[in-house]
């Protein structure tokens, strides 16, 4: 298991939503840009890897439990978004970083996906 | 894994409480003219082991009964507190993390810390058993209020007594209000997890319920109503609109088949898999539509393994003898 601070010090990713990510342990990982997708591909306590920015990536992460989202290249939620996560307990992550790049190195850092 | 989620939310506590949540405020203190007699007498009358030394507002230094017992030995009692104090002092800030005490407690290896403000005042005192006790309310405090809301929703179908209970939540979603969407989704969420269901099947509904309430939100031309009938064993989600209607319900059904325009595609919606990520999570669904009348989806899922299996069983049962 590895947790999601080591995540965001590791990837350097910035963290938008001003929600304490102490004690969050990311045990798995996922990448989509269809909100569907990442409902059925996602679990409790993953990390989602996507380009989507907008306010239902928060509904999504929410109902799913999710550990953490990462939006990446650049991407970046705007304050209702944010509002949003900050109510919800969602941490929104944020890097310049392609989904590749960043999927590669969660994978080094030890976090799988579904196999 | 139960006892995950009480450890991180310590763990969290003590990054989030302020130190000037648990800390002593009124603090006892004397003043360097003050002699070690009086100070005896201080520490006796309060039962502390030890008090702030104070030059008006100036906080100068700390004097504890270690040094008073030194005095006695050396027969130094007639001393002010100023030729005895010690002037190292340890001090945390009041809006600090609780988190910073304890490692203060643990580098320093004292008994007490002192709290200044900003300005470098002092302000408070505060001790491993301040942190225990602020800590240990904290988490009642948080524990009871959900608890609290838990215990009166679980106990709903025992308190109330009929032939057959339910409790039945409706939401109204908007055509293409995507911002609301995922609202009625979680409220659903959060009312089967205060009503004591299981985790497994809560992530079942919240999917479903969310897929079905987008659907509203993208296809629906005058959005439409989510209505969750719940019952002690089962949840029935009804998910209506009045129109436009899908055309061909089996091609609707078929993964990847979405009508949603571009721009909806744009924002990772319409991926043509609502309908099948609602058939894998539902103990059964049905999809009726008309089109230029609406659409009516109604889903089922057990709250129990054990009335999922019963309900499996007499349909095994009804089969066979048909």
């Amino acid at each position: 298991m590895t947790s999601l601070k080591e995540i965001i010090e590791t990837l350097t990713l910035e963290t938008v939503s001003s929600v304490s990510t102490e004690g969050r342990s990311v045990v798995g990982g996922y990448a989509a840009d269809l909100l569907s997708c990442a409902m059925k591909g996602a679990k409790k306590d993953y990390v989602w890897v996507t380009l989507q920015s907008h306010l239902n990536v928060v509904a999504v992460a929410s109902l799913l439990n999710l550990a953490g989202v990462i939006i990446t290249e650049g991407n970046r939620p705007d304050p209702e978004t944010v509002a949003r996560a900050e109510k919800e307990g969602v941490v929104l992550l944020v890097t310049p970083k392609t989904t590749f790049t960043v999927v590669g190195e969660l994978t080094l850092l030890g976090v799988r996906g579904e196999s | 894994m139960s006892h995950v989620p009480k450890f991180t939310k310590i763990q969290e506590l003590i990054y989030e409480l302020p130190i000037e949540r648990v800390m002593k405020k009124g603090v006892i203190r004397v003043s360097p003219e003050t002699s070690m007699t009086e100070l005896k007498e201080v520490l006796r009358v309060n039962r502390i082991s030890g008090v702030p030394v104070l030059d008006g507002d100036q906080l100068v230094g700390v004097i504890s009964i270690e040094d008073l017992i030194k005095a006695l030995v050396e027969g130094d009692v007639g001393a002010p507190v100023r030729k005895r104090m010690t002037t190292r002092m340890i001090t945390v800030r009041e809006n600090e993390s609780v988190v910073e005490a304890v490692k203060k407690f643990a580098q320093h290896k004292v008994g007490r810390l002192l709290v200044v403000n900003e300005q470098g005042q002092l302000t408070g005192i505060l001790t491993g058993g301040d942190i225990t006790r602020g800590l240990l309310e904290a988490i009642s405090l948080d524990y009871h209020a959900e608890e609290i809301s838990r215990y009166r929703a679980k106990h709903i179908f025992e308190d109330i007594v009929s032939d057959q209970t339910s409790l039945i939540l409706r939401y109204k979603v908007k055509a293409k209000d995507f911002k609301g969407g995922g609202t009625a989704s979680s409220k659903i969420k959060r009312a089967l997890d205060r009503l004591g269901a299981v985790p497994e099947v809560i992530r079942r509904v919240a999917i479903s319920v969310y897929e079905a309430e987008m659907n509203l939100i993208i296809h629906a031309d005058q959005g439409g109503e989510l209505i969750a009938e719940t019952q002690p064993e089962v949840i029935r989600i009804l998910a209506i609109d009045q129109g436009p209607g899908i055309p061909d319900v089996d091609q609707a059904m078929s993964p990847g088949f979405s009508t949603a325009p571009n721009w909806i595609r744009e924002l990772g919606f319409g991926a043509g898999m609502g309908l099948m990520n609602i058939k894998k999570c539902a103990d059964s669904m049905k999809l009726e539509s008309t089109v230029g009348v609406g659409t009516r989806l109604e889903i089922v899922i057990y709250l129990r393994p054990e009335s999922r299996e019963e309900q499996n069983h007499d349909k095994e049962k009804n089969s066979g003898t048909s």
